[in-house]
């Protein structure tokens, strides 16, 4: 990301220097993400929200619900969109202002694995047919930013979409309106979860930290669902990948999703 | 993808898609190097019926100063749709679409380019969507190949594009606009075929593990073709028989 800091040389030369022994900076094996906590319905006049803090990356995602109207070609589906910002006070780099390239490319990975793993099903959602559904709406805020911006993005968007309460509407005079006091559970139909792996050299590491991402050669983004396949896909950085290289991280892309998924899970549960 | 309920049946009994092709074919792909005056390099390239220019200039002067780096030249590329590109008028405005793709395939030619030979500098890329038909970033990101190796820029390998999907639960090569809309995925892919690395990869769509080993394979095989047609595209205009005067 063009927000990250220069580490000094030296730094970068021990990173380097301990990956050649399998090890990394913080003492994680190559495949093990830092420690995930989320907390569910810390935003309450939000009507879902959550916040995910991975390591020292920490983002707070709140869900907005409105009654919309739909799109000409899609009247038969509720709207989802996802969206992302990195707050000023998140990183000294970190600027207000139109948004760059790399906040562009966050929102739309985060927006991507949502929608692409269809995790809520849209044709639940609509209020009457081409005239006006139930838009779901779910920003991140960035408030602390150590790397790996993508993952926890992905974490507190699926916690706060999997906590959230619907409102509910109807239609009155060709116009919806909200039935004070009434809500129901979103239709969930599965826990996307995204894993970001990194490539220095020949190495893959899983949940990279700020100092790590200043040292690819090139990232990749895998989202799968509850069933394990795999949704969405995005690969960054000024390097490539092999095709074998490409094949073990979908694979530790499944392995590493179901566990982030089990806390998830239990976060979801422990709020209710 | 969008998996809008549509009348087209993109597969029949035999095997053939709604445009003719067989699941492994790729659509007709021709390419021109140097078809622009001003531009340092160019190329057009016919993806099926996408239609994309490509133009290059570089390396030269940054602006604005800031952007220059002592230790390298720097790529910037523009990804952009025309607003007769398709169906309904887009608004010419760069969109946030735009905007990613033109990150991922300078992301995807970046590993080809020798930009540290040039430091200081700045080398552009625009590729203009003519029009679109699917698959537009493959194509743009093969015609921006040929285009920089038109211009001169030094370069370790060409990238080629290709996308593999799944529609109509068969895994296929090169997606075109129907495929996408009603298709089950798409996985467009970029592969440099000499260094055997992949530097575009997305994917959205649902695809269990199996699928996709099997979408990227073909993926890559999709692109070695392509990039057999880059490599004639350069050919036609520097070595062609008896003409001396290009290049």
């Amino acid at each position: 990301m063009a927000n990250s800091p220069i580490i000094d040389t030296l730094k970068k030369t021990h990173i380097l220097e301990l990956l050649k022994d399998g090890k990394r900076l913080d003492g994680r094996s190559l495949d093990q993400p830092r420690e995930l906590s989320i907390d569910i319905g810390v935003i309450p006049k939000a009507e879902g929200s959550a916040r995910a803090r991975l390591g020292d990356t920490e983002v707070v995602a709140g869900v907005k619900v409105q009654p919309e109207r739909p799109f000409p070609d899609t009247g038969d589906q509720g709207m989802l969109m996802c969206t992302a910002e990195i707050l000023p006070i998140a990183h000294p780099t970190a600027e207000t202002g139109p948004p760059t390239p790399d906040v562009v490319e966050l929102a739309r990975v985060t927006d991507r694995g949502i929608r692409e793993s269809k995790m809520l099903d849209m044709k639940q959602l609509v209020l009457e047919k081409d005239k006006s559904v139930i838009g779901i709406f779910c920003d991140n805020a960035v408030t602390d930013h150590d790397g790996n911006l993508f993952d926890v993005c992905s974490y507190a968007t699926t916690a706060a979409l999997n906590s959230c309460k619907l409102p509910k509407y109807e239609m009155k005079d060709d116009a919806p309106v909200k039935i004070e006091g009434e809500v129901s559970d979103p239709p969930i139909a599965t826990l996307p979860v995204s894993v970001t792996m990194i490539r220095i050299g020949e190495h893959i590491l899983v949940d990279p930290n700020m100092d790590e991402w200043t040292c690819l050669d090139a990232r990749i983004t895998i989202t799968t669902n509850s069933d394990g396949n795999i949704v969405a896909l995005q690969k960054g950085g000024s390097e490539g990948f092999t095709h074998e290289q490409l094949t073990n991280c979908a694979e530790m892309s499944i392995q590493v999703g179901k566990k982030i998924r089990e806390i998830i899970k239990t976060a979801s549960e422990g709020s209710n | 993808m969008g998996g809008r309920d549509t009348d087209i049946v993109l597969l029949d009994e035999n095997g053939i898609r709604s445009d003719g092709r067989k699941v492994n074919e790729t659509r007709k792909v021709s390419i021109k190097a140097g078809v622009l005056k001003n531009a340092n390099g160019s190329a057009y390239i016919e993806f099926g019926d996408n239609k994309i220019l490509v133009g290059v200039y570089g390396p030269r002067d940054v602006h604005p100063k800031h952007m220059s780096d002592t230790n390298t030249g720097i790529l910037r590329c523009r990804y952009h749709m025309t607003p007769f590109s398709v169906g309904e008028r887009k608004n010419p405005a760069p969109s946030r679409r735009e905007i990613e793709i033109s990150k991922v395939i300078k992301e995807a030619l970046e590993p080809a380019v020798m930009l540290k030979q040039f430091p200081r500098t700045a080398v552009d890329v625009y590729m203009e969507v003519l029009q679109a038909d699917g698959g537009t970033r493959c194509a743009a990101l093969t015609g921006a190949s040929v285009a920089l190796a038109d211009a001169g820029i030094p370069m370790r390998d060409l990238v080629a594009g290709c996308a593999a999907g799944k529609a109509a639960d068969t895994i296929i090569l090169d997606v075109n606009n129907e495929e996408d809309q009603a298709g089950q995925a798409d996985l467009p892919v970029g592969y440099m075929p000499n260094l055997e690395k992949v530097t575009l990869l997305q994917l959205d769509g649902i695809l269990t593990s199996d699928e996709y080993k099997k979408c990227l394979e073909i993926g890559i095989d999709g692109c070695k073709q392509v990039y057999e047609i880059q490599k004639k595209a350069l050919q036609d205009k520097y070595f062609a028989k008896g003409d001396q005067n290009n290049g």
